[in-house]
């Protein structure tokens, strides 16, 4: 196996005496799609959230090449800028137009020319069939339509992991499929992505690998095919069926 | 919007109705404004010491006489207006954006703000203009500067800690997410606040500094205690000459058209952010 893009090792964290995440430890290959599943407050967006450096951890490692990003003199600004998240309520600037909003982080950070950035950026907006709203605001465009800004703002700068966190749950259903479709053309892509979803169905489409978080631990994970028909676990399965119905 | 529908005899009979009724409540209003003021009209002019009055706050000839000294000092509070607004508003971003910083280490400049904003706010005006006017000065620290200068910079020091505490409340209003969506991109601290916090906070508070701005603009006439010849100096001096109180009408009247278009502005900006907010609706 090559070198993981992500490596946690023994992650904890804890919200006072709460307990988020007892121990987790996770690889993430190049070009790997990992799907993390769990119920609300199994620890799936705090793991994103620890993973880019939100929340800091309680003990673990986290490496993410073959940088340890849990060390504190790393510089958390520069590890940041190598992740792009994606959230649940899409977080797009109100005050800002959506070229704006997708450039930002490559002229803020990267320091890119404001020419190349757009140009960049408008290509990527034009795949994604929205380079007509390049120069409107946020509030003009729908849920889904924002979502998927959302998503071209977090690989604009070409990050070398992405991490989407329920990025369909706050949409209505008729437009969930669109935002859905676009992950699945950044899997084609090459992308390497950990994505928390309740989307089961497409969890099992698109993931290479469904990681089962409970209580703070991984109980179970495996290729999605295999997590999804033949869970070893019982937790797995009592998750499984609350969700996906008896089967 | 036009459409090729005929209208239909309901929807007319319900415009008619709309017309009779706005008339209606026109011809209220303005026969009811009328009549009130024409009561308090008959009601001061028939006052014992009307004419008295008349002759010492509302004499046109006086009037007349004082304008070039009162409009020349109303320039001078139109420059200090100008200079104190500038200092106001770079100050107060500074004192706001110190206390939202977070973290220990910057714990004494965020207390010194605080403290700051507690002062200046709980002084009155009149004596931060006595005490920077006369006082710094005194120290002969400073090559000697007028007292116009002096007023300004007091002017500043008490309107920055009012309006660095709006900032803050505009600071604190945008939502937690903006922030947290900024640092994931990879900006820094300073950047977030810069590009995504700070734009987002001044459009939340506009309205009240437009109105911090209003009650600036008539505050500015304190600074005639250090001796300025403003307006309300000017209209002082032409007051004692003249033994006659119209000049102070006359410098009031000013300081209010000065006020007005800012006054209406301020009702407009907010007028139009409530009609986004409320998308068309009719409550």
């Amino acid at each position: 196996m090559t070198d993981p893009v992500l490596r946690l090792e023994g992650v904890r964290k804890t919200f006072d005496e709460r307990i988020v995440l007892d121990g987790v430890d996770l690889a993430v290959a190049p070009h790997e799609v990992i799907a993390l599943i769990g119920a609300s407050g199994s620890g799936k967006s705090t793991l994103l959230r620890c993973i880019n450096l939100i929340e800091r951890i309680d003990d673990g490692r986290i490496w993410l090449g073959d940088r340890d990003i849990s060390d504190p003199r790393v510089t958390a600004d520069a590890v940041r800028a190598r992740i792009g998240v994606v959230f649940q309520q899409f977080n797009l600037f109100p005050h800002l137009r959506v070229i704006d909003n997708v450039t930002l982080a490559s002229r803020a950070v990267l320091k890119v020319p404001r020419a190349q950035a757009e140009a960049t950026a408008l290509a990527l907006l034009d795949r994604v069939g929205l380079a007509d709203h390049a120069r409107s605001y946020p509030d003009r465009l729908s849920g889904g339509q924002q979502q998927r800004v959302a998503i071209v703002r977090a690989i604009a700068t070409n990050p070398e992991l992405l991490l989407l966190d329920e990025i369909t749950s706050a949409l209505d259903p008729q437009l969930v499929a669109e935002v859905l479709d676009l992950v699945r053309e950044l899997k084609g892509d090459g992308t390497t992505i950990v994505m928390a979803t309740h989307e089961m169905a497409f969890a099992r489409d698109v993931a290479d690998r469904v990681v089962f978080l409970d209580g703070g631990v991984i109980v179970e994970q495996g290729p999605a095919a295999e997590v999804f028909s033949r869970p070893r676990e019982e937790r797995t399965r009592a998750f499984l069926r609350r969700f996906l119905g008896p089967a | 919007m036009p459409s090729h529908h005929p209208i239909s005899d309901v929807e007319i009979g319900r415009r008619a109705y709309r017309r009779t009724q706005n008339v209606r409540s026109v011809l209220v209003s303005l026969v009811s404004t009328l009549v009130f003021a024409v009561i308090i009209w008959l009601t001061v002019v028939n006052t014992p010491g009307w004419e008295r009055v008349q002759q010492s706050f509302f004499d046109l000839e006086t009037a007349i006489s004082a304008w070039p000294r009162v409009i020349a000092g109303l320039w001078v509070n139109i420059q200090v207006l100008f200079f104190a607004v500038i200092g106001v508003l770079v100050l107060s971003v500074i004192l706001a954006t110190i206390r939202t910083l977070r973290g220990p280490v910057w714990f004494p400049l965020r207390a010194l703000a605080a403290a700051y904003t507690d002062l200046f706010r709980g002084l009155p005006l009149i004596i931060v203009l006595f005490l920077v006017g006369f006082g710094i000065p005194g120290l002969e620290l400073f090559p000697r500067n007028s007292a116009q200068f002096w007023g300004t910079i007091a002017l500043i020091l008490t309107y920055s800690a009012y309006v660095s505490e709006v900032f803050r409340a505009g600071i604190e209003a945008v939502h937690p997410s903006q922030r947290l969506a900024a640092r994931s991109l990879g900006l820094s601290h300073g950047q977030t606040m810069r590009i995504v916090v700070l734009p987002q906070a001044v459009r939340k508070v506009t309205p009240a500094l437009m109105n911090d701005f209003v009650a600036m603009q008539k505050d500015v006439g304190l600074i005639s205690v250090l001796g300025v010849v403003d307006a309300v100096r000017a209209a002082q001096i032409e007051t004692a000459a003249a033994f006659n109180f119209t000049p102070y009408v006359l410098a009031g009247l000013l300081f209010v058209l000065l006020a007005l278009p800012m006054i209406r502005l301020t009702d407009w900006y907010t007028a139009r952010l409530r009609a986004r907010e409320q998308a068309g609706s009719l409550v």
